[in-house]
């Protein structure tokens, strides 16, 4: 029995199903992401969690306890939020203190509680300011202490870093995970940045138009993307329309070249068209040794990144995108000129609804 | 940017002239009660006059009762509309208008008619009930500006997510409104007090038919009848709503001041 459990949740608003069949169990101190564009529902869901939305249907439960009709006040869910939301009219020892205060603890256990708190976010010193006085990162601290005083069972951030400019960002996810790793607290982090997600998480929820597409670690999202929509928004993928000739020996052909897969394909009828998608990372410039996939073509762009090349090969109607490591001491490839990229058998991944979106 | 700074200050002396000018004017003549020089025996007759104690007390007693229960009244509602009930909105603004659109003159009217004597709900058969329904109609005459003032504030901070945060650290939604929302709506509660105030200090058509001793009715009276005493009560009341605008936004800083002082 995991610790929270979230089953086959929908929500509609008017005619707009915006969630459905979200099915979740995540373990204790688990640090799970919902990631999706704006729209797929990520934050209803976190909302429904929070109890400040109500389901249509399906059931949430915490440490084996139903919450589904709970209400937001009666779940000990600590909950951040993008805009900060601190109490304007309290200092920050009293926004951090509220909660305890309105739990009626005594008043010696709350003094000592802020303090833990507010040496826990690296703010010591700021208890006597006020909001208004505090910067948009120190503001967020503030929030995320308040949200942990209460011993939360699970503790929600709904894109907590996305009114920060991209340094503050960094340090500030960092010093989320860290706190969330010390205390142990099983955490749901909504954020479209993919990059984000990536970075902090032990799993990801790739969430499209109310659905979960995919559900796993961040190593397995980013490179056994199950669907089109997975593949296209957590990094830069190629995607490209190959043709199957064979699926039992694993050969296709992509724009009149045949190339090898090595899984995938099974039960695909020949003649059928499927999409491929291809990290830029996988793919090399060159002829390339025996066993790997040789696709001819020419060089249609090049963009020079800084540490990274990223070139553009164009096939026929497809074109992949490769990056190489820049070397000062080579120039980098001409334009218009025809190559030869390659790459692992196993590196062409058969994309679920291979035409869908 | 020079000429900018020059035309505003131009502008700046032609209000103060403009606005300035009359209150002078009416100082100054309230000082000529005896003949050939300037005395205060106009504002000493003013003073002297029991009436003008009594029906002054009045009012700021009444006026107070206003302030607070339409402050009861109209947080709780504008809160809720803002929160839950947004598609609400259009038509609580459009009955909070009502009274700038019915003139007072047929409000009490109607109120004469409907809590007559002899009808099912008397209460202008006795005077403290009478009272009470002149409350009632400060609150509603007082409705436009108050519910603007406190909409306005309720606008300036983010309502849904602060109650949401309130929510998510285990509180109800009477310590929500009073220990989250109305603190900071202070400026906009003071602005709105102010409005009340000065709206009912004054009020003469209400007060005057529904027969109560009240400050509007007293001022018509004195001047309808005297001549230097108007002018020196005219001052006066400037001088005391001046006077209540200042403490009342010293009495606001100071909270905060006290608030901080106190944490946890």
């Amino acid at each position: 029995m995991a610790f929270l459990e979230i089953e086959n949740l929908r929500k509609t608003f008017g005619a707009n199903t915006v969630v459905q069949g979200f099915d979740l169990a995540v373990e204790k101190g688990e640090f799970i992401s919902f990631l999706g564009p704006s729209g797929c529902g990520k934050t209803t869901t976190l909302r429904m969690v929070a109890g400040f939305e109500q389901p249509d249907s399906g059931r949430i439960a915490i440490g084996n306890k139903d919450v589904t009709g709970l209400r937001a006040n009666q779940r000990q869910i600590g909950m951040v939020f993008q805009s900060y939301a601190l109490f304007p009219n309290m200092t920050v020892a009293e926004n951090v203190a509220y909660g305890l205060k309105i739990a009626r603890r005594p008043a010696a256990e709350i003094r000592a509680r802020v303090e833990e708190m507010l040496a826990l976010i690296k703010l010591p010193s700021m208890a006597q300011r006020y909001p208004h006085q505090l910067s948009g990162g120190q503001q967020q601290r503030v929030a995320l202490a308040r949200a942990l005083s209460i011993n939360p069972q699970v503790l929600l951030l709904d894109e907590p870093l996305s009114a920060l400019d991209a340094k503050i960002r960094i340090s500030l996810r960092e010093e989320i995970r860290a706190v969330q790793r010390k205390l142990g607290i099983t955490t749901i982090y909504v954020t479209h940045d993919q990059e984000e997600a990536l970075s902090i998480s032990d799993r990801i929820v790739v969430m499209n138009e109310g659905r979960i597409d995919q559900v796993g670690t961040p190593f397995e999202i980013y490179n056994r993307p199950k669907t089109r929509f997975v593949a296209s928004f957590v990094g830069t993928l190629n995607i490209v329309q190959g043709e199957v000739l064979d699926a039992a020996l694993g050969r296709i052909q992509i724009d009149g070249q045949e190339v090898k897969v090595s899984r995938g394909l099974n039960g695909l009828a020949s003649g059928a068209t499927q999409a491929f998608a291809l990290r830029p990372e996988a793919v090399t410039l060159g002829e390339g040794g025996d066993g790997r996939n040789r696709l001819r073509g020419t060089i249609d762009q090049v963009s020079f990144l800084g540490s990274v090349v990223r070139i553009r090969v164009r096939l026929k109607d497809n074109a992949i995108l490769l990056d190489t490591f820049n070397n000062p001491n080579l120039t980098p490839p001409e334009f218009g000129s025809a190559v030869a990229v390659n790459f692992g058998t196993e590196d062409l991944l058969v994309l679920e609804g291979g035409e869908r979106g | 940017m020079r000429r900018a700074r020059w035309v505003s200050w131009l502008i700046m002396a032609i209000c103060t002239v403009y606005f300035a000018t009359p209150l002078l004017c009416t100082f100054e003549f309230s000082l000529r009660l005896k003949r050939g020089e300037y005395s205060f025996a106009a504002y000493e007759n003013v003073f002297k006059d029991s009436r003008f104690q009594e029906t002054f007390l009045y009012s700021t007693v009444l006026s107070a009762a206003t302030i607070v229960f339409g402050t009861l009244l109209v947080v709780p509602t504008a809160y809720w509309v803002q929160l839950r009930l947004p598609r609400l909105r259009p038509v609580v603004e459009f009955l909070t208008l009502m009274p700038l659109v019915i003139p007072a003159i047929i409000l009490v009217f109607g109120y004469v008619r409907i809590y007559n004597s002899s009808s099912i709900l008397p209460m202008t058969s006795a005077s403290w009930s009478t009272d009470m329904l002149l409350g009632c109609s400060y609150i509603t005459l007082a409705l436009p500006y108050m519910y603007r003032a406190i909409d306005t504030g309720l606008q300036s901070i983010d309502v849904k997510t602060l109650t949401e945060a309130a929510e998510s650290l285990g509180a109800k939604w009477p310590s929500i409104l009073f220990g989250v929302i109305l603190p900071n709506l202070r400026v906009a509660i003071v602005s709105s007090a102010f409005l009340t105030f000065a709206t009912v200090i004054g009020e003469f058509t209400m007060a005057s038919l529904l027969d109560r001793p009240a400050f509007g009715p007293y001022l018509q009276l004195i001047g309808a009848s005297r001549a230097y005493e108007p002018s020196a009560l005219a001052v006066i009341t400037f001088l005391i709503t001046w006077g209540c605008m200042g403490v009342i936004q010293l009495l606001g800083r100071g909270r905060r001041g006290s608030v901080s002082a106190s944490a946890y």
